[in-house]
């Protein structure tokens, strides 16, 4: 008990940010799953950290509201967005929503408030291991229902023919934007619960950088079904973890890893869990992501 | 005379230069099979698509029902109850067969999001068994579980079909339904339209398979360079002279 004490206590960052990363991958998976790609889920997770650490920090607000109000704001500014790049398609709207992050980045160096390039610091710790994983199990069972509920139907049905969803009386952009701003949402909440995981927040971490890893973690772990992103979130990140002792040698294993399963299960690790069907929907030619 | 259910008039749309359909009236009425023929490149699916929303017209009308529907979307015109197939089969390729059929019945299902979101509760078993239903009748029954892709050819055109009656539609355009079909496919989706037909459906069919569209239309439209060159039934149109010409060309040119 007493080891299982200490483990927890040496790790306890680790497991943390694994259980925020599995948010985050599948806040990128609802898109990813209707078929589009955007990269817009760092900034909204910016948005959140640092719209509900400015109200625990400043303004005195509980917690738990603080977290809501920094979830909300990402998903309300998601939604012009949405309505707006949506418009766009594949490369061009991945491009546009890493537009979008770049702005936000930029906004927040520029408000004074926000404490411009040196970040927030003193953000009150009040996220326990318990509330990352509690919100990640919620959040799972919310994606793998609508999965399976007509609307996650329709997701489907727009990332296999967007022409045929429509004649078949499905709202497309309306679907797009549900799970845009759905994500935006989950983004938000992740980014609120890591704000007051850590002491302090950076603007830089909220970058490019957070942007594409959030993209591979869900792609690594395959969008196929909710398992997918949250297996690449935690594989990614315990991985450097679980290789520390072999210091420097371990960025060239991890990228080797990495490779191994891009080749190996190009489709994502959730794949290998059911190979046959894999294999049915290569052979076919399935759509990933448009 | 039956009441119009479809009323065209003047339509027309551009593509650059190219006047693709040109002032086309069209109209056909309730439970009528209407046969829509011509010469490739004569505008024959982009007439279809404008009628179902894929493109916006760059004048005149289209009423539906007694409506004004020119300017509706897609999504729009489908819950007013048009469905159609297409050229290209546009099946969900990598849903199975039963999922294709339960995204045709969308228009007909209350959305079960709430619902799904209660813990254990079985989604959507009551469109999945009118789904089955509607396989059955297609003899896709038994193929339920496959991806669509791996349906043969003139299977996948009977599905497209399928999850277009799924819908119950009003209005059903099939677009060249028996093309890449062979002679026994061919009779067996003649024998299936004159089956909805009967079953008081209203359908516009394109189709080059001249004997599929004598044979199971009341009423046939010939476009050539998009403009409508004869409108009559069946006999009419295969005595008319002009739409001859269009077809065979004109003897000078020999």
């Amino acid at each position: 008990m007493e080891e299982l004490q200490a483990f927890f206590d040496a790790y306890q960052t680790t497991i943390g940010f694994i259980g925020i990363n599995a948010i985050l991958a599948l806040s990128v998976w609802l898109t990813l799953y209707t078929g589009q790609l955007t990269l817009g889920n760092a900034a909204f997770m910016g948005i959140a950290a640092y719209g509900s650490a400015l109200l625990t920090l400043k303004a005195g607000f509980p917690f738990p509201l603080a977290l809501l109000c920094g979830a909300l704001l990402a998903a309300a500014i998601s939604l012009p967005l949405g309505a707006t790049v949506f418009r766009l398609r594949g490369v061009y709207l991945a491009i546009a929503t890493l537009a979008f992050g770049e702005v936000v980045r930029v906004a927040i160096l520029a408000i004074p408030i926000t404490g411009r390039g040196q970040g927030l610091v003193g953000i009150p710790p009040k996220t326990e291991l318990w509330h990352i994983f509690a919100s990640l199990l919620v959040i799972t069972y919310v994606c793998a229902r609508l999965r399976i509920s007509s609307v996650g139907r329709a997701w489907s049905a727009i990332r296999e023919d967007e022409v045929a969803a429509a004649s078949q009386g499905i709202p497309v952009r309306r679907y797009k934007l549900a799970a845009f701003v759905l994500g935006a949402l989950i983004a938000g909440w992740a980014g609120g619960i890591a704000a007051h995981f850590n002491f302090a927040i950076q603007p830089d971490e909220y970058g490019f950088a957070r942007a594409v890893q959030i993209l591979v973690f869900a792609i690594v772990g395959g969008i196929p079904n909710v398992i997918g992103p949250i297996m690449g979130a935690v594989v990614l990140t315990a991985l450097p973890a679980v290789l520390q002792p072999l210091q420097e040698y371990r960025d060239i294993l991890q990228g080797a890893i990495l490779v191994i399963v891009i080749v190996y299960a190009p489709r994502g690790l959730a794949t290998l869990l059911d190979v046959r069907r894999a294999a049915r929907l290569r052979h076919v030619g399935a759509q990933d992501v448009a | 005379m039956s009441p119009e259910l479809l009323q065209i008039g003047a339509l027309t749309k551009r593509f650059g230069g190219v006047v693709a359909v040109n002032a086309v009236d069209l109209s056909v009425g309730e439970g009528q099979v209407f046969g829509l023929i011509g010469p490739n490149g004569a505008g024959k699916t982009t007439l279809i698509n404008l009628i179902s929303g894929h493109f916006r017209a760059d004048g005149g009308t289209i009423r539906f029902g007694g409506t004004d529907v020119t300017r509706l979307r897609p999504h729009e015109l489908a819950k007013r109850g048009i469905a159609r197939t297409f050229q290209s089969i546009r099946l969900f390729k990598g849903l199975t067969v039963l999922e294709n059929v339960l995204l045709g019945r969308y228009v007909r299902s209350r959305s079960d999001v709430l619902a799904s979101l209660v813990p254990f509760r079985a989604v959507g078993s009551i469109e999945r068994d009118a789904s089955r239903a509607i396989l059955d009748r297609f003899g896709l029954g038994a193929r339920a579980d496959a991806l669509a892709a791996e349906l043969s050819y003139g299977d996948q055109r009977r599905l497209e079909i399928a999850r277009a009656l799924a819908s119950e539609p009003r209005l059903l355009i099939l677009d060249e339904p028996a093309a890449g079909m062979n002679a026994t496919e061919s009779v067996a989706l003649s024998g299936m339209l004159r089956e909805l037909a009967v079953g008081g459906l209203t359908i516009i069919l394109i189709e080059h398979d001249v004997r599929l569209v004598m044979g199971a239309c009341e009423r046939v439209a010939v476009l050539n360079f998009g403009r409508k060159i004869a409108e009559g039934g069946p006999a009419e149109i295969q005595a008319d002279p002009v739409v001859r010409e269009a077809y065979l060309g004109s003897g000078d040119d020999a």
